[in-house]
């Protein structure tokens, strides 16, 4: 019983994408979902240390004005063997900064594919889907994927009081990013 | 044979897995490709090593023989792909082979209660009873494991298209 042809591609329209990479592996991430690229020690040198039992791939997060960001090492989350990130994308609407390794490329997808039902655990909530580029296949990140309702929950209740943090110079990195690098927000023009 | 069981017989396609044949129904295949570049990524669930490019779709491998024959398939010369339904979905799973397959006619005898889960049912085929595969209980889907979100299920079956989505950011 063969299933219908999938539609051909017509006026269909684009999403701007980055490819990035974590060790080995390339993932995308829609451009419109980054607020921010930092080298990750630029955004590490103000960071503080954080231990969460079971959210291990939070080590370190910033406080930004009222606002806390956890960096999340890219590596840990999907469990590749890489390196610590050298760059940091600072994800929108999101309390999340994710540590990669590069920027491969900036692309534009025209199809997402939903992840096959096949698929059926953590990384449902890690894809948004899958999208083939140039004749390969890459997943395509869910920026909200990276840290769940709980393990926000277990970092915040492993935050320490934000008196104790000597916080103040992020506070201003943070205004002057917002100037100068918002990402997301170029690439859609 | 009579007309009775004439009607009684059904399509089957064999798929050799190693030393041993299994059946799938006919109508949960689509065909039979020789093997693709396989691109992996990250995910947490047993069985699917990845997926292929097929003719504009994109399709899981999933490695079924550990679970009927008890061992990984050093290597494979095709992919069946068959359709896997997941309540009113279907969608393709490319399962790697180690042989041509075939299209049978044969009767079913259907599983007994004893029978492990992956098995639909038995036919008889040139000497050999042999065991027809249940996709639903073989491979890997959202009904075994509840825990998976509903919320991306639902963000699928919301494409016009199904499993297609315009790129929308």
């Amino acid at each position: 019983m063969p299933l219908p042809a999938p539609p051909k591609p017509g006026s269909l329209r684009a999403e701007q994408i980055i490819l990035f990479r974590i060790g080995e592996q390339i993932l995308a991430l829609s451009s419109s979902s980054v607020q921010e690229v930092r080298g990750a020690d630029s955004l590490t040198g103000g960071a503080t240390e954080i231990a969460a039992p079971g959210v291990e791939k939070v080590r370190q997060f910033v406080r930004r004005g009222p606002h806390t960001l956890f960096l999340v090492s890219g590596a840990a989350h999907f469990g590749l063997s890489a390196r610590e990130g050298i760059l940091a994308f600072v994800l929108r609407n999101t309390r999340t900064a994710l540590l990669v390794d590069s920027i491969e490329k900036m692309t534009a997808m025209t199809r997402l594919q939903a992840l096959p039902l096949s698929f059926c655990h953590e990384e449902r909530q890690w894809y948004r889907g899958l999208t083939a580029l140039d004749q390969t296949v890459v997943p395509v990140v869910r920026p909200e994927g990276f840290l769940s309702d709980d393990e926000l929950m277990m970092l915040d209740a492993a935050l320490p009081a934000p008196e104790v943090l000597g916080e103040g110079t992020e506070v201003a990195e943070a205004t002057e990013a917002e100037e100068d690098s918002d990402l997301g927000t170029e690439l859609n023009e | 044979m009579t007309v009775s069981s004439e009607l009684e017989l059904k399509s089957f396609v064999l798929l050799r897995l190693g030393e041993r044949r299994f059946a799938v129904a006919a109508d949960q295949t689509a065909e039979l490709v020789a093997p693709s570049r396989v691109f992996r990524f990250p995910h947490r669930t047993a069985k699917i090593e990845g997926v292929i490019l097929r003719r504009g779709r994109i399709v899981p491998v999933c490695d079924i023989a550990e679970t009927l024959i008890g061992k990984y398939l050093s290597s494979r010369r095709f992919y069946l792909i068959a359709l896997r339904r997941y309540g009113q979905k279907t969608e393709w799973v490319a399962l790697p082979v180690t042989g041509e397959c075939e299209l049978i006619y044969a009767e079913l005898t259907a599983a007994s209660p004893s029978d492990e889960p992956h098995v639909a049912g038995w036919l008889s085929h040139a000497g050999d009873v042999i065991e027809v595969l249940n996709l639903g209980a073989l491979t890997p889907g959202p009904e075994e494991f509840p825990s998976h979100s509903p919320t991306q299920s639902h963000l699928a079956s919301q494409s016009p298209r199904g499993s297609e989505a315009e790129a929308r950011p």
